[in-house]
Order: structure tokens, then sequence, then C-alpha cells
């Protein structure tokens, strides 16, 4: 059963095949053997999961049941859930019980989907590679020596490994697509403002967004269809009528613009991803797609430009944890002082440590115009080259990641290095713009390449048919890690 | 504009200004980080680097250019200054590392 997309799950439980509560202990078991391994989650806790699971076979058996009621799901730890253990990857966090529920888990709960658990992230979601997680590394199934990405790295994997059906990710600058593709799964980061960030511990602010991870496009919509939605309580959450994004999976992409950036397919990537793109691309030119050969002058800036940003906006929303209120309090101390340095010197790990001083540099008297400014009207070229491309295209494809799966510790030891890995996705959350991933094939070790298509601000409905297409004519998107299906 | 692919591989990462351990220290202080001096120096071997990989934003012209502050250049929106939630102390506190008669208690700040 755990081979089944959230589609087939739901037919099933429709048709009472099964209940959610074997469902749910099916995949808890898979869990139980798999997980010590793989390290997908960091939190289970199954009387939680099957009581979930009854309350929503009991609203089935009333006669109350929505398309997701009883099918599971894993929620990365960076969600705050009630009564679960929240950590967001760091030893800040070891101990915290979340107080309340994010709203996305709210919808998710609303909507009767059973939590299996809290998954493994990159500490605050600052990495690429998922080893900065405070509880040890995740391992990618299709191998374990190297690195799933990150930072949604545990619900990559957890999905990737069949360990959960779906997940919810968040990506700042590629937390969701890159790890998709380095797993083999889909995932969709969607227009900024369209999933509310209430609850979600925060990274970077104007560039966090929520979206769905998952094994199909269609299962993307349907979990997308849960998690967005207007929310009061972020200020940045926007007012748009409820949409159904799988309502055009059907269409064909006959006269379908693709535009393809030039300077993504300049030297960077390796010569298997190159060639898996291309034969992405050869496939969607069947499909009746034409290609359109578009530009995207600014893009080289988009790594420097969030690394001023993000790091700024981190070092202040990171300041919150200073060991008083909630989180990491030093044993020994002196005064007050020496409790804020000491519990934030012992709580945070060396990768958030290095983000939070590049921020507190930035923005430091004397630099904050050199950095800040500039990267925010840097920032603005960016946008300003995609709304150009967008006037030639309908959508925009290129490589999710610049290479596959790397080794774990590869990168660990060059911040730039690892930085790098995320070139072909920041500059999608500096426009605010949904892109997404999805497996277009495999190199020469049988590492899965992810194909990046990215869309126009809330044309997720268009990039989930055109993603939809693909997957009625290939099977990449069925393939199994050994072991897994 | 720089060469993307310069960007990726070439290793243009030179710093135009050197940072220091003072830089660091002060950051660090900045930011209420205890870091000891082996921190210090590996932060600033791997900050140096960042920051050459950030410089390269300096030889691009600007000007004329308004800061995004924000992906879709919205206002944000504003609420009512009224109150919508209810006491929750209680519940609040039970995730508190140090409190006492519902007060989170702090090292003395005033002899």
């Amino acid at each position: 059963m755990s081979n089944a997309t959230l589609k087939e799950l739901s037919a099933r439980l429709a048709a009472k095949a099964c209940s959610s509560v074997e469902l749910a202990q099916d995949f808890i078991n898979k869990i139980n053997v798999l997980n010590k391994d793989l390290g997908c989650y960091v939190t289970v806790d199954a009387e939680r999961t099957v009581a979930q699971a009854q309350a929503a076979d009991a609203r089935r058996a009333a006669g109350d049941a929505g398309v997701l009621t009883g099918v599971p799901l894993a929620h990365k730890d960076i969600f705050c859930a009630k009564g679960w253990r929240t950590t967001c990857g760091s030893k800040m966090l070891a101990n915290f019980v979340a107080p309340y529920d994010a709203h996305v888990v709210e919808r998710c709960d609303a909507a009767g989907m059973v939590t299996l658990g809290k998954t493994n992230m990159d500490e605050f979601a600052m990495g690429s590679s998922n080893e900065t997680s405070f509880f040890g590394p995740v391992r990618n199934p299709w191998d374990r020596e190297r690195v799933p990405g990150g930072s949604s790295g545990g619900s990559a994997a957890a999905v990737a490994a069949r360990l959960a059906p779906a997940a919810t990710g968040t990506d700042t600058g590629g937390s969701i697509r890159q790890p998709a593709a380095l797993t083999g799964i889909c995932g969709l980061k969607p227009t900024y403002g369209l999933v509310s960030r209430y609850g979600m511990i925060a990274f970077a602010s104007s560039l966090d967004q929520a979206g769905p991870m998952a094994r199909t496009a269609e299962d993307l919509g349907l979990l997308l269809n849960v998690m967005a939605g207007h929310d009061t309580r972020d200020s940045t959450s926007l007012e748009r009528p409820a949409e159904d994004y799988n309502r055009d999976l059907a269409k064909p992409l006959k006269g379908l613009r693709v535009g393809l950036p030039k300077e993504f397919f300049a030297a960077g990537m390796t010569a298997d991803v190159q060639k898996t793109i291309e034969a992405a691309i050869a496939e969607y030119r069947k499909l009746g797609a034409t290609v359109v050969d578009i530009s995207l002058p600014n893009m080289g800036l988009s790594v420097p430009v969030y690394y001023v940003l993000a790091p700024a906006e981190a070092s202040s929303n990171l300041s919150r944890f200073d060991g008083v209120r909630y989180g990491h309090r030093a044993a020994e101390y002196t005064d007050l002082l020496d409790m804020y340095k000491r519990s934030r010197g012992e709580g945070f790990g060396a990768e958030v440590k290095r983000r939070i001083l590049i921020g507190t540099y930035v923005l430091s008297h004397g630099y904050y115009d050199a950095y800040y400014i500039r990267a925010q009207k840097l920032r603005r070229l960016i946008a300003q080259d995609f709304a150009a491309a967008f006037k030639q295209c309908d959508v925009i494809m290129g490589p999710t990641s610049p290479t596959t799966a790397f080794k774990l510790g590869e990168k660990s030891s060059d911040p730039v290095q690892m930085y790098l890995s995320d070139i072909y996705t920041i500059a999608v959350n500096l426009a605010g713009l949904p892109g997404m991933s999805i497996p277009c094939g495999f190199d020469g070790s049988g590492l899965p390449v992810g194909l990046q298509i990215i869309g126009n601000y809330f044309d997720e409905a268009r990039m989930l048919n055109v993603a939809h297409q693909y997957q009625l004519g290939t099977d990449w998107h069925q393939r199994a890690p050994q072991g897994a299906a | 504009m720089i060469p993307y692919a310069a960007l990726v591989f070439n290793g243009f990462f030179t710093p135009i200004m050197a940072l220091t351990l003072d830089d660091v220290q002060r950051a660090a202080h900045l930011a209420r980080i205890a870091i000891d001096d082996a921190e210090a120096e590996a932060a600033l071997a791997q900050l140096t680097r960042v920051f050459g990989l950030i410089e390269d934003m300096q030889a691009v012209d600007i000007s004329g250019i308004a800061p995004m502050a924000h992906a879709q250049d919205l206002m944000l929106r504003l609420r009512a200054d009224a109150v919508t939630e209810g006491d929750q102390r209680q519940l609040f506190q039970s995730v508190a590392p140090e409190v006492e008669a519902g007060l989170y208690l702090v090292p003395k700040v005033i002899e």
C-alpha cells in the first residue's frame, strides 16, 4: 500500500478497500524498519497518528469525508504542530513542544489528513544537503552514501523511500525543489503569499514559502488545494478566491511556449544533467510545445543577492531565540548578556551562526547601503528579467540542480560550494514566482535528475498541467529506489 | 554583468575588502553569540569566501533602481488594534526554561 499515490489512497479509502488506521499502521511499520538507516523522521508518535486515523475513519463512517480524509502525510519539522515536538532541526528547539498549530498543519488536519511524523531538515532550513541538522544527516534512498539535498531533505527522502505518500516542505532558496530533484520526487514552491507562513518557523520572511512534495504532479495539486488559502495571521498572505489547482491537468500542451534561458544552459551543470534535461525538452516538443530562447541577464547575481538578503532577514528573525521564553538556555552564565550569548552560542550550529554573522554584518552601521540596499535593488533587476521573459513564453524550463546527489561530507567544508547547489532555484524565490521540480531521468550512476518548471505568478494550475502531461507519457516519476516499493 | 558560467566554476571570489577577526567578533557580539577564538578563526576563513561571492554585486550599475523588499510590492495588510487571543500564559510558559509565579526568570539586571 505504501507505493500508492495520494490519489490512489484516496480512492481506496473511498471504496472502503482499507481503513485509515490500517493505512497509518502500514506506514508506521515501514518507518520503524527503515528510518534508523535513513534518518527521514526526527519525531514519530504512533499513538497520536493512530488516534488521528481513527478520527478520520469515524468521519468517513459519518459520511463527512473529503478527498484526502484519512490519507497520511509527513510534516517538515519547521511547522508547529500542537503537542508535537517541533525542533526545526536545531538543538535550540530540541525540547520545544509547539503550543499551537501552523496554518498549514491546521488545514491538513481540517481536511482529515493523518500526520505520520515530523521530518528531518537542515537546521532552521539553512542548508542544501540536510547535513546541518542537529539530529544528524538524512541519507538519500537512492544511495545511502549521498545526501538527499536540503533543506527539506527528510520530507524528500521519506516520500522517495515510500515512508510517506506526500509531505510538506518549505522553500526559501530551493529547499523544496533541490531535494525533490536529488531524490527523484516532485516538489512545488507556490507563488509567494499563497500559503500562510503562520506557525512556520521563520528563516527569511520575504522569501519563505511552503509547498507540497509528492510523487506525481497530480498529487502536488491535491495537497496544494489543502495547503493554500488566505490567513489573516500572516500579513503577507494573499487574499484570492480558492481555486482547484488540478483543474487544467487534462489540457493538451499544443502551442505551449517553453522558455529556455541561455544562462541556465551555459557551463555549470554536469554533462549527465544537461543530457537528461535536453531529453526532457525534446519530449515536450513531441507533446506539441514550442521552444523559445530567452535570457535572464542578471541571473548570475541571484546567489550573491540571496546571500545578503536571506542572512539579513535570518539574523533578525533568529534574534527571538534568547533562552528566556522558550528554547535552549545555557546551564551556566554570569549575567543577562552572558546568558544570551552562551544560550545562542550553544543552541545554534555552525552554519546558522555563520548566516547570523553575515546578516548582522551586512545590516551593521556603515555597510547597510553597500550590501543590503544594493541587494534589494538587484533583486528588482532579477524580477524584471523574469517579467520580460514571460512576455515571450508561458513557462521556463531548465535544471533544478547543477548536479545529482553528492556524497555526504563532499561540500560541507566549503559553504560557497554548498550555496552554488541552489544556483538555478534561488532567483525564483527572489522574484516570488512559483517553481517546481519533477523527475526526468537518471545520470550514469543511477541518480535522479530533476527538471525545473518555473511559472508566472499564480500560474500553478498551468505548471501542474505541464508536469502532468509529461508524466502521462513517461515513467521517471514511478521509479523507486531499491527496497522502497 | 558577471558571466554566469564564470561565477559558477572559475572561482573569481576575491574579496575587495578584507574581513578581519575584529569584524567577526564585533558581529558576534552584536548578534549575542558567544564564539571562542578557534571558532572565530574558522568563521573568518569561511565568511571571507562568502563575502568574496557577495562582492560580485558591487560591479553592477544600480542607479535609478528602487529597492525591492518584497516579491509583490504589496502593502502589508493592517488589522484593527483589537484583542484577538485569549489568555494563554500558562500554556506558553509550559515551554519556558525558567518561570516562577507566572513570571519568566532572568538574571538580575539592576543591582
